[in-house]
């Protein structure tokens, strides 16, 4: 299925919705297509009810947590260091990701044509964590919106039990975000050494002793 | 908070309005329940026998292979797969196999996918004999047909074992093909075992098939519509069983498949009866097509020469690879940033979406029939929990 | 009893015993098992009960759904934090003499899953294990050399003295603590009394290291 087709007609029955393609450059090509949250649920209902390949099957939602990354390139630039041209090294300095992402991948099982890729990204990973819930329009994402909600931390507005699915009721963190550290325990491991040593160590301190 | 305060909020949060409605009864089903195949719970309101809602709780073997998988390169988290669903491990290495090698573009030699066809047709034929024994003991036949099941699954475990020195965790692909050859004689034992297995669904069905037992507490009973199993992203054996043909070895035709002629059984009703046949009927496909692999399996190499097992460090990008396992679709969507680990490696386990319309099965049935239709499922908590 | 004149009795037809033998015996003929499973163990414990291992050899095919009818539980498979109330509490309502065998590597110390966030290092941190088989895994086989195992060990019982085995030892707490859920860990992470926490001997395990104190 081609993605350029999709989005153009996207574009032409759903006004006012920003999409992107995003390449991708490894030999599997499935490229996907970042939807802007407002308009989602309604780009979403177009691929499932209106567009000429419906979507009716909804196969994997994944969260992604893509943490702030500094990135920084070197690009060669011509200079001129006292009056005489050089080559040099400007490192430009770039951040990226800072979001949590929401991967949908949809198929047709009436023309079994598919995967078309949707993203979604969240504003930050704090507080403006909010995307539109598609579990209205298929009951697969029903569960694996609430391991995203549950793991990451993605909040699905319009989702109809929106609980934690994996962890119990009162646990605080989203494990899944890359950030998250594992509380303290420690264990017998018998040829210690590196991290395992300084952890074994600080539990002596703290078990007073061997 | 503890389990009990758990299911007494859910009590108290669900009044009727009715004084004269008989007051409904809440019933923690599990997790440790001897029906429930596994640690799986189901907090259930009865209305005297009648369930009235139905809410699944998952997480008691939540075992963290997302997260492990992150700190483990992408050979590591091979034996991680077996894991998963732990009855069929080679179709779970088979699907991160596959999604691996589309991830990197890497191709599988001839003998390699005629391998992975006769351990994966194998794999199948072992789970549902087992299921159809399980769900029979959940309907109270204390023991046999489950003892005839694992009869059959120890024959067809000894050839694994032979193949790749574990009985249940295989550990057996490797991107780009497999990791050991059969043995000598092991393709003879493998025709042996695949020729008398014929001869043990006849067992198996004649046992069966007409018994009115059987039929009674089947028949009718956990339907669900043909829509409903497409909206809610059943695969495998269950949407099937609704009517709906998607089956990933033909839509897909994945490896090989294309060179193999076999039908697609497909229910009417979509009830517990229909989900039971059709697990049969898949299994007599799955013979034919173990039949033909056999015939046609090539000589050559089973290893791609110009995979990189170690210091495998594929392209960043992404890559989504599915593949029709024994419960539905099984697929690994892998997201690659340039390094050894994958950044990102989520399953997407058939078991747990198959159980999104468990509720709408069980409304209106009485409890005896919520461990029938949990049974029809077929579901492993290794792969709903992850 | 002298063991000679023992043999030479049964030799001649008299079967002599003692209270404490016999009663050893009569126990670690039925051990009878809680109908639990939780991992991928729990498919080789059935195995085990099936037709070709057939442990109902060994008196313990009757599988119990209830912990009050069970004398001995096999926890087979990995304990996550959220499962491990429930298993300190199925282990408190069974009944005395109860034994447990810690049945594979995620039981014993959490296994290959031994780095998640969700997954209980080890039963032995809750409850008291008699026998741990090791194995990722375990193969019928094993299950069945455990059984073995705890049958031995029944049988080396004293009824009295101070070697009595716990449940004829009034002192000897026969419930444990259960584990409440935290906001990030279980409460309390292990029970002290059970288990302590096993310290590596630093002056050996830094002597290979360039640098260390």
């Amino acid at each position: 299925m081609n993605l350029e087709a999709i989005k153009s007609e996207i574009e032409a029955n759903v006004p006012g919705c920003q999409l992107e393609i995003i390449p991708n450059t490894s030999p599997s090509a499935q490229h996907s297509l970042l939807v802007d949250s407002a308009h989602a649920l309604t780009v979403a209902s177009f691929l499932r009810d209106g567009a000429t390949v419906r979507l009716d099957y909804c196969s994997n939602v994944t969260g992604i947590d893509w943490p702030v990354k500094e990135v920084s390139t070197k690009t060669k630039v011509k200079k001129i260091v006292d009056g005489v041209e050089k080559d040099v090294d400007e490192v430009v300095k770039t951040q990226t990701g800072g979001y949590l992402e929401a991967v949908y991948h949809l198929y047709s099982m009436e023309q079994r044509q598919g995967p078309v890729i949707l993203r979604m990204r969240t504003e930050d990973r704090t507080d403006r964590v909010h995307l539109p819930s598609f579990t209205p329009l298929w009951r697969s994402a029903d569960f694996q919106e609430r391991e995203i909600f549950d793991l990451f931390g993605i909040i699905f507005d319009g989702h109809p039990d929106l609980r934690r699915l994996l962890m119990w009721e009162g646990f605080v963190d989203h494990p899944m975000r890359r950030d998250y550290v594992d509380p303290d325990d420690y264990e017998y491991e018998p040829t210690a050494h590196d991290e395992v040593l300084k952890r074994a160590r600080e539990h002596q301190s703290a078990e007073g002793g061997l | 908070m503890s389990v009990l305060t758990e299911t007494t909020v859910a009590l108290s949060s669900d009044p009727t309005t009715d004084p004269n409605a008989s007051q409904l009864l809440e019933v923690s089903m599990g997790p440790q329940h001897p029906s429930t195949h596994g640690v799986f719970r189901m907090d259930v309101a009865l209305d005297g026998e009648q369930v009235v809602k139905l809410k699944p709780v998952f997480g008691y073997l939540h075992r963290n292979h997302e997260k492990i998988a992150e700190s483990q390169n992408y050979l590591g988290c091979m034996p991680y797969t077996d894991r998963l669903d732990y009855i069929c491990s080679i179709t779970n290495n088979w699907a991160y196999a596959l999604a691996v090698e589309t991830l990197a573009g890497i191709k599988v030699p001839e003998r390699a996918e005629y391998l992975r066809v006769i351990t994966g047709e194998l794999t199948r034929l072992q789970n549902h004999a087992s299921l159809i024994g399980f769900l029979m003991q959940d309907m109270g036949t204390s023991g046999t047909p489950l003892m005839y099941a694992f009869r059959e699954r120890e024959k067809i475990l000894d050839l694994f074992e032979a193949l790749t020195g574990a009985r249940m965790m295989c550990n057996y692909m490797r991107f780009g093909g497999c990791r050991v050859d059969a043995p000598a004689g092991w393709l003879q034992q493998t025709q042996k075992v695949i020729d008398a297995f014929p001869k043990f669904l006849d067992e198996f069905e004649s046992l069966l098939r007409t018994n009115e037992i059987l039929m009674a507490r089947t028949q009718g009973v956990g339907r669900v519509s043909r829509e409903l199993a497409i909206n809610a992203g059943l695969t495998g054996p269950m949407a099937r069983a609704s009517g709906v043909n998607y089956d990933l070895r033909k839509v897909d035709s994945y490896g090989i498949y294309d060179r193999f002629s076999f039908r697609v059984p497909l229910g009417e009703f979509g009830d517990v009866y229909d989900r039971y046949m059709i697990r049969l009927l898949e299994m007599r496909e799955s013979v034919e097509i173990l039949k033909q692999a056999m015939r046609d399996i090539p000589s050559g190499p089973i290893m791609d020469p110009g995979t990189k097992i170690r210091g495998f460090r594929p392209k960043a990008g992404e890559a989504y690879g599915r593949i029709e396992a024994p419960k539905g679709e099984l697929g690994f969507y892998l997201i690659s940033d340039g390094t050894g680990n994958p950044y990102r490696f989520r399953v997407r386990p058939p078991s747990l979406i198959n159980l999104t319309v468990l509720e709408d099965m069980c409304l209106g049935r009485n409890v005896a029939d919520i461990v029938i239709i949990l049974g029809s499922v077929d579901i492993v908590l290794g792969e709903v929990d992850r | 009893m002298d063991e000679q004149l023992k043999s030479e009795l049964s030799r001649q037809g008299v079967v002599a015993t003692s209270l404490q033998e016999l009663y050893n015996w009569g126990r670690k003929s039925s051990l009878w098992p809680l109908n639990f499973g939780l991992a991928c163990c729990a498919i080789e414990m059935i195995a085990t009960t099936m037709a070709r291992y057939d442990l109902a050899r060994f008196g313990a095919e009757v599988f119990r759904p209830s912990p009050r009818q069970a004398d001995l539980m096999i926890v087979a498979g990995t304990v996550t934090k959220k499962m491990a109330p429930q298993v300190v509490r199925l282990y408190n309502q069974m009944p005395e003499p109860k034994y447990v065998i810690s049945m594979g590597a995620c039981a014993i110390s959490g296994g290959p899953f031994k780095q998640g966030y969700n997954v209980l290092k080890g039963i032995d941190r809750y409850i008291p294990v008699d026998v741990y088989i090791p194995g990722c895994p375990p193969r019928p086989e094993a299950l069945i050399d455990a059984f073995l195992l705890l049958q031995k060990k029944i049988d080396e019982q004293y009824l009295t003295g101070p070697n009595r085995p716990r449940h004829l030892n009034a002192d000897m707490p026969s419930e444990f603590v259960v584990p409440e859920f935290g906001e990030h860990d279980l409460e309390p992470t292990q029970n002290r009394d059970v288990w302590k926490v096993p310290l590596v001997n630093i002056s050996i395990a830094g002597k290979n290291e360039s640098g260390s104190d």
